[in-house]
């Protein structure tokens, strides 16, 4: 038994630090999330030849075969680095086609997914607060989708939306593929609070649609997925808010000496740390569990999710007082996260719907 | 821009595959065989309480020739060497979670873990002479030889190394004059391994000596130390020309404070397990499952299922924290960050895990423990008093805090003198 992660493991996450910090620094983050779709075609391209859209792809399918442990750690540096552009979106329509039944649509995109020829995104929430499969009520009748998807990510710019709605001869929920600019389907852009991921309301009506199969199981496990990544997103985010913070103490100098040197400052740093910390293992269980051990999956990603979002807010707002005015700037750099961290905690449910989950799960 | 190539993706495994469900019924065969199970406490929140300590504590004859027995399977002491009484086996938390987990549902005699086997034998194995670890190890490990721990002193609490109980070498003994106190469980212990201080001239961390003192030395009094709810878990010591053999030292004189290093990182491992905030947790649910507040069971009300689930994250955090924390330590990786804050994460949870069962227990937690008005008897009370016991057991929270700002994050350190 080994609970950590392996050199290659470690290797991966370092080649992503190295290239979101020559690649995306902060400067280049604000250029594309002000830019018009914030997508930007160029960092996207050299992110798909470093192979994080193979990453998880079957090999049959020209993917590297891995797990979502190896997804999620990507995430983490995603968070960390407060990338913009569509990898969660991507990689949730990635983990909904493999899931499916249709090996036809799976040999068809998933190499084109693999060599970033097409882009993917997910459609699942509805109404205020739904995410759950059992409720969805977009339907698919006679090979055409119906209804509305408030908050699908990057729908603007993506090729293939993979969607999951109730088909309406065997009256359960299941995955249908849509493509870029068929008939019936239009797109309205929002207005969100984090501007590094973008999203998108898809209203379908008879819009043309492939049926995937898959069924709830397939749905469930993209939400599984869904969570451990933005648990593993707010991880590397609230870790990096933790850091600015730490190193910007240890340079503002007041009262004669750099503020680190109070214990006020300290022990707050402190306590942040041994929260955030320890709950590294936790999305790292849940991503494993999603692969390996299916009975603790649904459980282990809800406690994630809802944990480590709830941190990654306290974190940026913690560290935006604890730089003083400077924090609250829009030059300074750490409201990128504190805007990250509020998808982080909305996008599939908030933290209190997830503890809600998580309770039924066990049982109580 | 090297392309990422095809990694590994068995880093993280914990699968109960099959040689694990095959050890699992090898530890049940044996301990059907070995053990018949105590009787089961009337009240379902003391079971959950102290799942595993109706027998897992045991010193008896009973228990000495079962715990050998289980050694000898290497069930138990894993760590330890065969040659000082341990089971010398390789790490393996799964295989050490399915014996924890078997152990404590047939109630058999477990590890005992309190300060002689926690504290004094990691410190023994890494400085003790041979004779040392022959003459104490196994005899701690089976708990025939039970010790309490001399560090605190009424001036020296968070700056231990300020401590003041003086040893002078006479002839062929140390004559220890002074004063301990927060000493557990003095009155039922055999021996104390104590800071003394030995070279009044030498800088403050130097002039210590780790000391093994039989607490049957004429010269040696204890007081116990009433504590806020009444129990008298503590104790002052005093030393009044105690003489301690020459030879009854750990590690040279002047040492001790490097000596005692390996106790307290020890220390801190016992504390930072989260096996009690587990039992705690169980035994908080069984009390929102049976206790009906205005017309409804508490784990109805949607607000006390939340505040179930956020400790629940809680605890699993922490017990994969542990879990990563063994891997790093069978790896030969430093922990970092993850290893210095288990303690302080654990005391915090305990805390909050004990207010939650108050908040269940509605007006009935103003009522003390045996009060059989209160839901269960009161018992939870016991966890809230606990928490305070690990909170300040081996270093107060801030100074945790400042080991945390300091060795964890980097930040400048306190000015001490």
């Amino acid at each position: 038994m080994d609970f950590g992660i392996s050199e290659d493991q470690v290797l991966l996450k370092d080649s992503v630090r190295k290239f979101l910090e020559a690649e995306c620094p902060t400067t280049r983050v604000r250029e594309i999330m002000e830019s018009d779709s914030g997508h930007d075609a160029d960092l996207w391209q050299s992110m798909v030849d470093l192979g994080l859209t193979a990453l998880p792809i079957s090999e049959s399918f020209g993917g590297a075969g891995l797990e979502v442990l190896d997804l999620a750690l990507i995430a983490e540096e995603l968070g960390f680095a407060c990338t913009p552009g569509p990898f969660l979106g991507n990689a949730l329509g990635t983990i909904a086609l493999q899931a499916s039944s249709n090996t036809e649509a799976q040999n068809r995109w998933l190499p084109r997914i693999a060599a970033g020829q097409t882009l993917a995104t997910y459609a699942a929430g509805e109404k205020i607060g739904v995410w759950d499969a059992q409720d969805f009520e977009v339907r698919h009748s006679g090979g055409k989708l119906y209804g509305e998807k408030p908050l699908v990510p990057f729908a603007a710019v993506a090729d293939i939306l993979v969607v999951a709605a109730l088909d309406s001869q065997s009256h359960v929920p299941d995955l249908f593929l849509v493509e870029r600019g068929a008939d019936g389907m239009t797109t309205k852009d929002l207005i969100g609070n984090d501007m590094t991921r973008r999203t998108s309301t898809v209203h379908f009506d008879g819009t043309e649609a492939i049926a995937l199969g898959g069924g709830t199981e397939a749905i469930d496990r993209v939400r599984d997925t869904a969570l451990v990544l933005l648990a593993a997103d707010a991880y590397g985010g609230a870790t990096r808010c933790l850091e600015m913070t730490r190193d910007y103490v240890m340079i503002r100098e007041q009262f004669g000496q750099t503020i680190a040197h109070f214990q006020g400052i300290k022990h707050q740093l402190a306590d942040l740390a041994t929260d955030l910390v320890p709950t590294c293992s936790l999305w790292w269980y849940a991503a494993h569990a999603i692969d390996h051990i299916e009975d603790r999956a649904a459980h282990t990603s809800a406690l994630a999710k809802a944990r480590i979002t709830d941190l990654f807010d306290e974190m940026g707002r913690k560290g935006i007082e604890l730089h003083g005015g400077i924090g609250f700037t829009w030059e300074h750099d750490i409201h990128l996260w504190v805007r990250r961290s509020l998808f982080d905690r909305a996008f599939f449910g908030e933290a209190s719907y997830h503890r809600a989950r998580a309770a039924d799960l066990r049982g109580w | 821009m090297p392309v990422i190539e095809v990694c590994g993706g068995n880093a993280v495994n914990l699968k109960y595959n099959e040689s694990y469900q095959k050890f699992r019924e090898e530890v049940r065969d044996f301990l059907t065989q070995n053990w018949t199970p105590e009787d089961v406490a009337a009240n379902p929140v003391v079971n959950e309480l102290r799942r595993g300590l109706g027998g897992g504590a045991r010193t008896d004859e009973r228990a000495t020739e079962f715990r050998r027995a289980a050694v000898s399977e290497g069930y138990l002491y894993r760590s330890v060497p065969r040659a000082y009484g341990g089971s010398e086996q390789q790490p393996d938390p799964l295989k050490a979670t399915i014996i924890a987990e078997e152990f404590h549902n047939a109630k058999a005699p477990y590890e005992l873990s309190n300060q002689g086997p926690a504290m004094l034998v990691p410190t023994l194995l890494a400085h003790g002479t041979e004779e040392q670890k022959t003459t104490y190890i196994e005899s701690t490990l089976m708990g025939h030889i039970r010790w309490c721990q001399g560090y605190s002193e009424p001036g020296a609490g968070s700056d231990l190394a300020a401590l003041r109980t003086t040893g002078v070498l006479e002839g062929d003994a140390w004559v220890v004059n002074g004063q301990k106190i927060w000493t557990s469980n003095a009155s039922d212990a055999d021996m104390m391994f104590a800071l003394i201080r030995t070279e009044p001239d030498a800088p403050k961390h130097d002039g210590i000596t780790y000391m093994l003192i039989d607490m049957k030395s004429p010269g040696l009094d204890i007081r116990p130390l009433r504590q806020m709810d009444g129990e008298a878990h503590f104790n002052e010591i005093f030393f009044d020309d105690v003489r301690v053999p020459r030879d009854s030292i750990v590690g040279d004189r002047g040492n001790g404070w490097k000596v005692s290093r390996s106790t307290l990182k020890a220390e801190r491992a016992l504390i930072g397990n989260a096996s009690m905030q587990r039992r705690t947790l169980d035994g908080a649910v069984a009390l929102a499952q049976l206790t009906e507040v205005r017309g409804r069971k508490a784990i109805e009300d949607p607000a006390v299922r939340e505040k179930l689930a956020d400790l629940d994250a809680r605890v699993c955090a922490a017990e994969f924290n542990g879990y990563r924390l063994l891997t790093a330590g069978h790896r030969g990786e430093d922990p970092g960050l993850s290893g210095l804050v288990t303690k302080l994460y654990a005391s915090q949870l305990s805390y909050d895990i004990a207010m939650l069962a108050l908040e269940i227990s509605s007006d009935r937690a103003m009522l003390g423990q045996g009060e059989t008005i209160a839901p269960f008897d009161g018992m939870m009370m016991g966890s809230f008093n606990g928490a305070f016991m690990l909170a300040l057991g081996g270093g107060a929270p801030n100074i945790q805090r400042n080991v945390i700002g300091e060795r964890g994050l980097g930040l400048p350190r306190d000015v001490r003198k």
